[in-house]
């Protein structure tokens, strides 16, 4: 069979990490080398790599409070279209309508709270489970011009 | 016994009364480095009485919402020490993140280093 020209190279992978930090710099890693591989603007890039930063972070430091006895599963996969993934915690889940608008004045100030609402606007679309401990992210990327 | 001593990862330049600070790291994402950031930043208010400060952006590719509270942290330290802060060389993708969050409404951006020097 003749693969379709229009179809993109998918690549995926899943991984489980404690809620350690450099755990989630190593899945960090791993997407940025994927990315480089894609046919994608700088960009899109740029968003995605920062939207799953704060994604990993979350679900570490939010949802699993840093206890590294508790795991983050994280499953990606991209092409050169679109990037999702689901970042899941072990925690007991939140509500996301229920986090103060960072930018309203009186929060404006806060040292956090600002993770969320870059995962909005890096992310195409941003889903939470009902629970609120698992996340699915997406962005649809702008192709670039493409060149000869 | 001695404590490790941490790595620098902030550079201090000082240009009359005014303190330069550069970043070390082009990616401040990682949960520790941006701890040490923030300690290195606060001593330059607290231990070297240093209220006149420029944060230089322009090594910075990439700035997770953590950094943004150490940044928010240090303008109240040096507001209440009736100091000024001030940031520039900050590239088109990372300025978003202030806009955005209209942390820009609450920190002084500007574009070059010698504008931030004009604010003072």
């Amino acid at each position: 069979m003749v693969p379709n020209k229009d179809q993109t190279r998918e690549q995926a992978f899943e991984a489980v990490i404690r809620s350690d930090p450099s755990e989630a710099r190593r899945i960090q890693d791993r997407i940025e080398d994927f990315l480089s591989r894609l046919h994608i603007s700088e960009r899109d890039s740029f968003c995605v790599k920062l939207g799953m930063e704060e994604a990993l972070v979350n679900a570490i430091k939010h949802g699993n409070q840093m206890d590294r006895n508790k795991t983050v599963t994280v499953s990606v996969k991209m092409d050169d279209k679109a990037f999702e993934a689901r970042v899941t915690d072990q925690g007991a889940g939140f509500d996301p309508d229920d986090v103060p608008d960072p930018t309203d004045i009186e929060n404006l100030e806060r040292p956090c709270g600002r993770g969320l609402m870059l995962i909005r606007h890096y992310m195409t679309e941003v889903t939470y489970n009902e629970k609120g401990n698992s996340v699915l992210v997406r962005r649809v990327f702008n192709l670039a011009q493409s060149e000869s | 016994m001695s404590a490790q001593p941490r790595r620098r990862r902030i550079e201090v330049e000082e240009k009359g009364d005014i303190t330069v600070v550069g970043f070390i790291d082009k990616k401040i994402l990682d949960e520790q480095n941006i701890q040490i950031i923030g300690e290195q930043l606060t001593e330059l208010v607290d231990a070297e009485k240093r209220l006149k400060v420029i944060l230089n952006f322009a090594n910075v590719e990439y700035l997770s919402s953590a950094a943004l509270g150490k940044i928010i942290a240090l303008n109240s330290k040096l507001k209440k020490a009736n100091g000024k802060l001030v940031l520039c060389n900050i590239r088109a993708d990372i300025k978003e993140v202030f806009t955005i969050t209209k942390l820009d409404k609450l920190i002084v951006i500007v574009g070059s280093e010698d504008e931030a020097i004009k604010k003072f």
